[in-house]
């Protein structure tokens, strides 16, 4: 998805490039700025992370369970006396792992299966459109259970169950945009310069289905995070002891009532500072990525 | 409007298939479920035999085929069978528990609509201000919270801590028996009924669970109104009509509002089955009777019956919603057919 | 139940109250006036009025126990851990008035209290006891089986002489039989009001007392909203007990724990049945609610090493397993030090009280050594099932179960298997390596348990054991009297070998625990459900 497909227009010197681009964009919208910084932070504890936390996440400590938060645990310790701050941590390159693959998994095949539908239209859409109907038929959350719960809940099964119920919303969008445009005027002016089908959707028509798409795929980072979340909610997430958000907001939400709020706390934080930093980013991709943005 | 009837009846014609499809796959993934349903309901002291004797009273020994064609023809009999975990016919479960559900999923997308929708418009108009960039932020803050979380937490402060909210107890306290049943709604039921005092009741056991939905929902909405704005504000026919002279106003909401409902609805449709669906968290932790909960208890225990009934009327549901959506595109978009 | 009564529900109670209240007065101590109406909350769903049912759940059973009477019951005694318990030593009458056995214990008459009525008005007789244990031994599945624990397989063991007199024949005298009438399972329903309700396909009015109940037991049910409340009301010419206190008591279910710890903190509910362990210790230290934590009599959380799986064959890595469990730690963090520690006990067996504590503790260097002296002296990988139904106890048991073992190089990982799975893995096929397991028995004697748990081929024998002097043992002890000379060397016996071949090995007995917030009287039953029957209001 980078933006060197997006059609070219003559425009200021510095704007030209892609870089530049993604400069102006940044400086205009100091959101953006401050959601490509944390993207940069979570990027940062995901890699180095496990190699920086100041225990091992896994390791239990029972004199030491369940104390508030303090200079030698940040975050205060769990159940098992394990450091929060540690598996909160740690927890953050599973989670970015899951929503990423999940993400692009269903950006992908939306995406394929959208153009082709809303470009050729004819049965293939009448067949494309039946199937993804179908599956947009189900309760999508019942949908995500029903196949963790079949195939079993390993990190694999929850991120294909998140980009099953996500194909739809890409295809969908796509459909739409290019069904909207496959007869607009460049569209047919570049068939007439004989470019061919393929290159007409992949270079004129797609790029135009971006924009929204930035939307979904910002807003989707954060649900398949969430999903995962509530997958863990009702005991269908990661296997223990792998430390994830969802599985430590979950389990951190029983204690709440009894006073130990930072079991679910600072998890719940981080995981929704993740999906803030994912949405805010739609916006910033969407202008990013936007032809009209650029002249 | 023959051609329209004609064009209605062609999308009914095309939603066969997909429930053709739902029976088939939900079907099949009950089958695919881990767990043997007879020897759980057998009890906790049963043997082989009586696992044997309830597999055989539930048709389970037969091969997949032939289970598949009983189903069938239960279901060209309207019956959805019965549901092991709860006792009864899963229609009659349904019938029960969505009512619950719609009514708050429905009160809740009111609720974030009624925000969201003027929030969006409001910042497209001001694109890269302070209030755009504070829209942003704040209603992404309520997408970032798991529903369950954000509901704990609001019983916590609400409920416990202040001692404002009532007891998060389903959908009315024990004081109060439900209204008569009419639609199932209860604000509609004590409505008819004239009982102000369940009326109240019942509003209040909403607001804590619909505020959680309604903050989970903001976003998508709001955000799709404030992108398909921009999209809309910034296209070669506003441009045209603002040089036309056309007043602020009729740009706005004549042409640049009624374009940008478009994928708004699209969206709003999406949120309403993605949110129907997801419910049974909050269901969970407010202890409401709605088909989420129900689906959940039924998937952990492997109840055929009762996951396909709910697969099934969901789908039926969303069916329903598509073909409102449909008529809704054409209504709106004169670009797209209805063929 | 009905919508449309909804004005006249209300009016009618509110009726019944000052009518119905002046002859109770004398009844029911002064206290009770405080408040007339119980609210308890649960985290189970009820999904049947009737036992009986195929599918019907654990949490149903509370109907059987409030609604329906059985012939006899057991007495009660203080509990340790607060409140009564049942005393499984002493049968009461219920339904009977009296009974005696034939000195060759194979015909066990009783006599029917002759002020006997049911709902409806009727007189209890010997025919409708009849006709609800033909049903029990009829039906299949769990019912069933149960009556056939205490001997009771065949309707024709079953004879009604007259109204007031029933009879039941046994194919052998056995200590069980009288326990296992006072067990749930054997309830006495109104006969002739199920038989107007049997079709063809449903010769034992299942569909019918489903969402009906048809007894004569203290409370009746007013209400049931599947998957929200059961309110049950008196019944006041209840003569199985001392009339109780509650004129009503509503049962909501509240999935989420957390909900209903806080509803019982600020006394918006009076009890709370069941609560997790760590609601428990912390509620107990509060002013306002009384805890009771009654350890379940013949009941272990067990870790189970099967015997399919080869390295478990070896008595040496059963033994490891054994000394690496960091015992105080688990019990501790995952049972919040509720219940009874089943660790470190005496290595010599003098009685036959049980459950009792094993002879293993947490020692490192003892488990190392039997690691090195088995065949897997190098370790070996094992997946540690859990259930997720019980995660709240199972998991942080496992966790600490999975580290420690790590440090003998048993590299265990953790799976976790829902709710209907578990039951087909872990029981019926058998085929989980390593798993938690906590069986309880309901008739309290260590045999039953052993019958259960360590004979081979039966349910929770989950550990595929075999061992033909247990399987004799245990099938000399069942039915004998626990007075007579051989019972009490067999049981010991049976401790040693359990103790020696480790197929389950003990981690702590569990407790069951309720909080209370302004009423009281609780008592603990075997059958770890709630009882609503003694309950009474706290004065204030």
């Amino acid at each position: 998805m980078t933006n060197t497909t997006a059609p070219d227009r003559p425009g200021r010197q510095k704007r030209d490039t892609t870089l530049g681009h993604i400069a102006y964009v940044l400086r205009e919208n100091p959101v953006t700025l401050v959601a490509f910084a944390m993207l940069g932070f979570f990027l940062g504890s995901a890699i180095f992370g496990p190699s920086l936390v100041p225990f091992d996440p896994l390791a239990t400590n029972a004199a030491r369970a369940l104390e508030p938060p303090s200079w030698d645990h940040w975050f205060g310790t769990d159940n098992l006396g394990r450091d929060v701050f540690s598996r909160v941590v740690v927890a953050t390159r599973l989670d970015l792992t899951i929503s990423v693959a999940a993400v692009a998994l269903s950006f992908v095949t939306g995406s394929i299966l959208g153009s082709v539908a809303g470009y050729w239209g004819g049965w293939i859409d009448a067949v494309l459109n039946r199937f993804l109907d179908t599956i947009m038929a189900f309760p999508l959350f019942v949908l995500a259970m029903g196949v963790v719960a079949a195939l079993g809940n390993t990190i694999e099964n929850i991120i294909y169950a998140t980009a099953i119920i996500n194909v739809p919303f890409y295809a969908r969008v796509v459909r739409a945009e290019v069904n909207i445009r496959r007869n607009a005027g460049f569209a047919q002016a570049a068939k007439l310069a004989g470019n061919s089908d393929l290159r007409i959707l992949a270079v004129h028509i797609f790029p135009n289905a971006l924009p929204p798409m930035m939307v979904q795929v910002s807003l989707n980072l954060g649900w398949a995070i969430l999903n995962a979340a509530g997958l863990s909610f009702i005991g269908l997430g990661v296997r223990p002891p792998t430390p994830e958000w969802g599985i430590m907001v979950a389990e951190g939400a029983n204690f709440i009532v009894s006073g130990e709020w930072w079991l679910a706390l600072f998890p719940g934080l981080w995981l929704m500072l993740a999906v803030f930093t994912f949405n805010l980013m739609g916006d910033g991709l969407r202008d990013i990525v936007d032809p009209r943005k650029r002249s | 409007m023959n051609a329209r009837l004609k064009m209605i009846l062609g999308r009914v014609a095309q939603a066969i298939p997909v429930i053709a499809g739902v029976v088939v796959i939900s079907f099949l993934l009950t089958r695919a479920l881990p767990g043997d349903p007879a020897a759980y309901f057998a009890g906790p002291a049963a043997d082989e035999a009586s696992i044997a004797e309830i597999r055989e009273a539930l048709g389970l020994d037969k091969p997949l085929i032939e289970q598949f064609f009983f189903y069938l023809g239960d279901l060209s009999r309207g019956d959805l069978g019965t549901a092991l975990s709860t006792g009864q016919p899963v229609i009659a479960d349904l019938a029960g528990r969505l009512p619950a559900s719609l009514e708050l999923t429905l009160f809740a997308l009111t609720l974030s609509c009624a925000i969201a929708i003027p929030l969006g418009v409001l910042a497209a108009t001001r694109p890269g201000t302070w209030i755009d960039h504070l829209f942003r932020v704040l209603v992404t803050a309520g997408v970032s919270m798991p529903t369950f979380f954000t509901g704990i937490v609001l019983i916590y402060v609400f409920y416990y801590l202040l001692g404002i909210a009532p007891s998060p107890l389903g959908r009315l306290d024990f004081l109060f028996l439900s209204p008569p049943h009419v639609t199932g709604f209860y604000l509609i039921d004590a409505a008819i009924d004239r009982d102000f005092e369940t009326w109240l009741g019942a509003l209040k056991q909403l607001i804590l669970p619909a505020a959680t939905l309604a903050l989970f929902t903001l976003a998508p909405i709001a955000r799709m109104t404030r992108a398909a704005m921009l999209q809309a504000l910034s296209s070669d026919f506003i441009r045209t009509a603002r040089a036309a002279g056309l007043g602020r106003r009729k740009v706005l909401y004549g042409y640049a509002f009624r374009n940008a409902l478009l994928p708004v609805i699209t969206t709003l449709g999406m949120v309403f089955s993605f949110t129907l669906g997801a419910n049974v968290l909050v269901e969970k932790v407010f202890a409401w009777p709605g088909i989420g909960s129900y689906a959940v208890e039924a998937l952990v225990v492997s109840d055929y019956a009762a996951v396909q009934g709910f697969v099934l009327a969901m789908a039926l549901l969303f069916v329903l919603l598509n073909l409102i959506i449909d008529i809704a595109y054409a209504l709106i978009d004169p670009r797209i057919g209805l063929n | 139940m009905s919508q449309t009564s909804r004005r006249s529900f209300l009016k009618l109670t509110g009726g019944t109250l000052g009518a119905a209240m002046l002859p109770f007065l004398k009844a029911i101590p002064a206290q009770a006036a405080a408040g007339e109406t119980l609210v308890v909350v649960s985290g189970q769903t009820i999904n049947s009025l009737d036992l009986h049912r195929t599918g019907t759940n654990r949490a149903s059973y509370q109907v059987a126990v409030n609604c329906y009477d059985r012939l006899v019951s057991f007495g009660t005694k203080p509990a340790p851990g607060g409140g009564l318990s049942y005393d499984y030593s002493v049968i009461e009458p219920e339904l009977a008035e009296s009974w005696t056995i034939s000195d060759d214990g194979l015909i066990m008459t009783f006599k029917i209290k002759p002020d006997a009525t049911f709902w409806d008005g009727r007189k209890v007789t010997a025919a409708d006891v009849k006709w609800s244990f033909d049903r029990a031994v009829s039906v299949g599945g769990f019912p069933s089986v149960q009556m056939k624990a205490g001997g009771l397989l065949r309707p024709e063991q079953f004879e009604a002489v007259d109204d007031e007199t029933f009879v039941i024949y046994l194919d052998r005298p056995s200590k069980l039989t009288l326990p296992d009438l006072a067990v749930p399972v054997p309830f006495i329903i109104n006969a002739e009001v199920a038989k107007a309700n049997v079709t063809e396909d449903d010769p034992w009015a299942m569909e019918y007392l489903h969402t009906t109940p048809a007894g004569s037991g203290a409370y009746k049910i007013a209400r049931w909203d599947q998957g929200q409340q059961l309110v049950y009301e008196r019944n006041d010419a209840w003569v199985g007990g001392p009339l109780p206190a509650y004129e009503r008591v509503i049962l909501r279910e509240v999935p989420s724990p957390a909900t209903r710890r806080a509803l019982i903190e600020k006394g918006d509910v009076q009890m709370s049945f069941n609560i997790p362990n760590k609601d428990a210790s912390e509620l107990d230290g509060m002013a306002d609610v009384d805890v009771y934590s009654t350890p379940i009599d013949n009941c272990i959380n067990c870790l189970n090493p099967n015997f399919n799986f080869e390295p478990f064959q070896d008595a040496n890595v059963r033994k490891a397993l054994a000394y690496a469990i960091p015992y105080e730690a688990i019990f501790q963090t995952a049972a919040y030090g509720r219940g009874a520690p089943m660790w470190g006990g005496e290595a010599e067996i003098t009685d036959t009280a049980w459950p009792r504590k094993s002879p293993y503790m947490t020692d490192m260097a003892k488990a190392k050594e039997h690691m090195a002296a088995s065949g897997y002296a190098t370790g070996f990988e094992v997946p540690l099932s859990i259930s997720l139904g019980l995660a709240d106890w199972m998991e942080p048991t496992a966790l600490l179960l999975q580290e420690s073992f790590a440090e003998i190089g048993i590299k265990a990982e953790i799976e976790k298997i829902p709710g209907a799975n578990w039951r087909t893995a872990a029981l019926v096929e058998k085929r989980l390596p390593l798993h938690l397991e906590n069986f309880g028995g309901w008739l309290n004697t260590p045999d039953y348990y052993f019958f259960w748990a360590y004979k081979h081929g039966h349910l929770f024998n989950s550990s595929n054991y075999l061992n033909e002097e247990i399987e004799k043992l245990v099938d000399d002890t069942l039915h004998i009297p626990m007075d007579d000379p051989a019972y009490a060397p067999n049981v010991k016996r049976m401790f040693e070998i359990a103790f020696e071949d480790l197929p389950r090995i003990p981690l702590w007995q569990p407790a069951l625990n309720v909080a209370m917030n302004g009423a009281s009287g609780y008592e603990f039953w075997f059958h770890r459900q709630l009882d609503i029957r003694p309950l009474v209001p706290t004065s204030s």
